[in-house]
């Protein structure tokens, strides 16, 4: 028997016409595509079989879970996530043990070749133990799902880079899903957690266009969300120009809505959709809330110097490192007057005489 | 997956050595100078006040000298102006401050963005006619060697990269971090040719300038 289509699901989801055609419409806009396929998403959307999603929680926080459960009401970015045929989650599926391996093994023989493989956490290699489920290695468990799978989207910088587990001095030899696997396409959604609407519009691209609509930058991040920087599309950016900048959290220009680029921001080198996407179903995002962007979307953000060191502060080292280095300043210069004397007693000795 | 950037590079590491190098070399040939053998003052001084008379020095090389000054009114007064403008860039502009916090505990208040970038603009457009100058004056060109050339060139680099980087320029689609590693980039290449190149003058000129008043006076000259 076939699938039902995403379509006949939003429709017993009691979804109006008109309320779908609003979200192709707002999916085409956050996709940046031109409003003449706003017809071409719904067609593809009505037609299209609810996918096979198989989501392998590694080692993470479950915030990415979270995040796409928790951050919106009913909406229909929810509802088309619902839509899916998400065969397992082990967070969120009310089978356990046994019969929750079952369901993981059967969507992956049944839909072998086909399933969309998602996965959250980051894979420990320092030690198989650090991380398992049944029993079963990280490392065993996404190997084999991935396999079989059409494709992979890495969901949460933990799965895209390895995220705070990854973090110095990386005690478990924590790595991202693309560092061990090469051979299956792979869709890094970053983000610590990644925006719930960056989730939904991904898995609406995949179901619309497949993955060769999906431009990827760099880092394997869709083009569409990541394409530009928080600092970019920020509201405070009007301030960075003209030079003002909050000082402290609740100075003057904190409360008038000044840049924060000295309080650390690093808006400048993370590249999101906070600033227009949003958080909480469009409510405000970190910089609104008065805090600096901390670059949770960005490879390694928790190493990068503190979350509070603006972007121009440089690693200057201590003034024992100065003390050392003028130091052998000292040491250098007494050899080259040593040298100097030495030369000049020479020349004292024989002197050079010119016809 | 290995992700370390070269905006990381050269904030961290390659800053620690690019400033370490400046110091030892800053303090390499202060104390070389110091280690100098000099000659033995036989001679009764001309003059009982050195110190004085060094200061002087100090004072009447920093204007035009009178009976140059028809020739060099040009050559000064853009001196005067890039080096106004250069360090106004480097010690006041917003995005800078935080360096200097970090470095020495406090900091002072920041000029307009708008003021700033006026005055770095200027610096490039001076720096640039006097560097043309250089390449087709005769006598300037047979007296310029590669450390003025490199010099100059170091000094402009921050400069446009600075500009580049504040205006979140991007040719050829290079992104804002790569544009903000390649000004630390510029600034640390600067800073290690600093104590080596002939922007040694930044340290030495106003010494050098009142030990020469001081050894003149010694023999009655006017330095």
């Amino acid at each position: 028997m076939d699938t039902p289509l995403v379509a006949d699901y939003l429709r017993m989801r009691g979804v109006s016409r008109r309320g779908f055609l609003k979200f192709c419409a707002s999916t085409a806009s956050l996709m940046a595509l031109p409003p003449m396929m706003i017809p071409q998403i719904a067609r593809a959307l009505e037609t299209a079989r609810r996918p096979s999603v198989i989501w392998l929680p590694f080692q993470e926080c479950t915030g990415c879970t979270e995040s796409i459960t928790r951050a919106h009401g009913s909406t229909i970015e929810q509802l088309i996530f619902e839509a899916i045929s998400l065969d397992y989650q082990h967070t969120l599926m009310a089978a356990a043990g046994e019969q929750s391996d079952d369901a993981l093994h059967e969507a992956m023989k049944e839909n072998h070749g086909k399933y969309l493989l998602a996965v959250d956490g980051s894979i420990p290699l320092g030690n198989p133990g650090y991380s398992t489920i049944s029993g079963m290695s990280n490392i065993d468990m996404l190997k084999e799902a991935a396999e079989g799978a059409m494709a992979i989207v890495a969901i949460g910088s933990c799965a895209a880079f390895g995220g705070i587990p990854h973090a110095n001095p990386n005690p478990t030899g924590a790595v991202s899903v693309s560092d061990i696997i090469k051979d299956k396409p792979i869709v890094n959604v970053s983000g610590c957690p990644p925006i719930p609407v960056v989730i939904t519009g991904v898995l609406a691209q995949i179901l619309t266009f497949g993955l060769a609509g999906l431009e990827l930058d760099h880092l394997g991040r869709p083009k569409v969300f990541y394409g530009q920087s928080i600092h970019d599309r920020c509201y405070r950016r009007p301030f960075y120009e003209r030079g003002q900048f909050a000082e402290s959290f609740d100075d003057e220009g904190a409360k008038k809505g000044w840049c924060l680029y000295k309080l650390g921001c690093k808006g400048p080198t993370t590249y999101n959709a906070c600033a227009t996407v949003k958080w909480n179903n469009g409510t405000s995002f970190p910089i609104e809330a008065g805090h600096g962007c901390i670059g949770c979307a960005e490879p390694d953000f928790w190493d990068k110097g503190g979350f509070y060191n603006p972007l121009s502060v440089t690693d200057w080292g201590t003034p024992t490192d100065i003390a050392i280095a003028a130091g052998a300043g000292i040491a250098l210069g007494a050899a080259a007057g040593v040298l100097a004397r030495k030369h000049q007693n020479d020349a004292k000795a024989t002197p050079e005489t010119k016809p | 997956m290995n992700t370390t950037t070269l905006l990381d590079v050269v904030r961290g590491p390659m800053f620690f050595w690019a400033f370490m190098i400046m110091i030892a070399g800053i303090v390499w040939r202060l104390s070389g100078l110091i280690y100098f053998r000099r000659k033995s003052r036989a001679a009764v001084p001309k003059d009982d006040n050195p110190v004085a008379a060094g200061l002087r020095t100090v004072a009447l090389r920093s204007v035009p000298p009178h009976e140059l000054e028809k020739n060099i009114t040009f050559q000064h007064f853009t001196g005067y102006a890039w080096h106004i403008g250069w360090f106004a860039t480097f010690l006041f502009l917003g995005a800078h401050l935080p360096l200097f916090k970090s470095i020495l505990g406090f900091v002072w208040p920041a000029l307009p963005n708008g003021i700033v970038l006026v005055l770095a603009a200027m610096t490039i457009g001076i720096l640039f006619t006097l560097w043309v100058r250089r390449w087709f004056n005769p006598v300037l060109r047979l007296i310029s060697n590669f450390d003025d050339h490199l010099s100059i060139f170091l000094a402009i680099l921050p400069l446009i990269t600075g500009i580049a980087a504040f205006a979140h320029w991007s040719p050829f689609g290079v992104r804002y971090e790569s544009i903000l590693a390649i000004h630390i980039l510029s600034v640390e290449l600067l800073m290690i040719w600093m104590p080596f190149g002939k922007i040694f003058h930044v340290v030495t000129s106003l010494m050098v300038r009142f030990r020469t008043g001081a050894a003149f006076s010694r023999r009655g000259v006017r330095a």
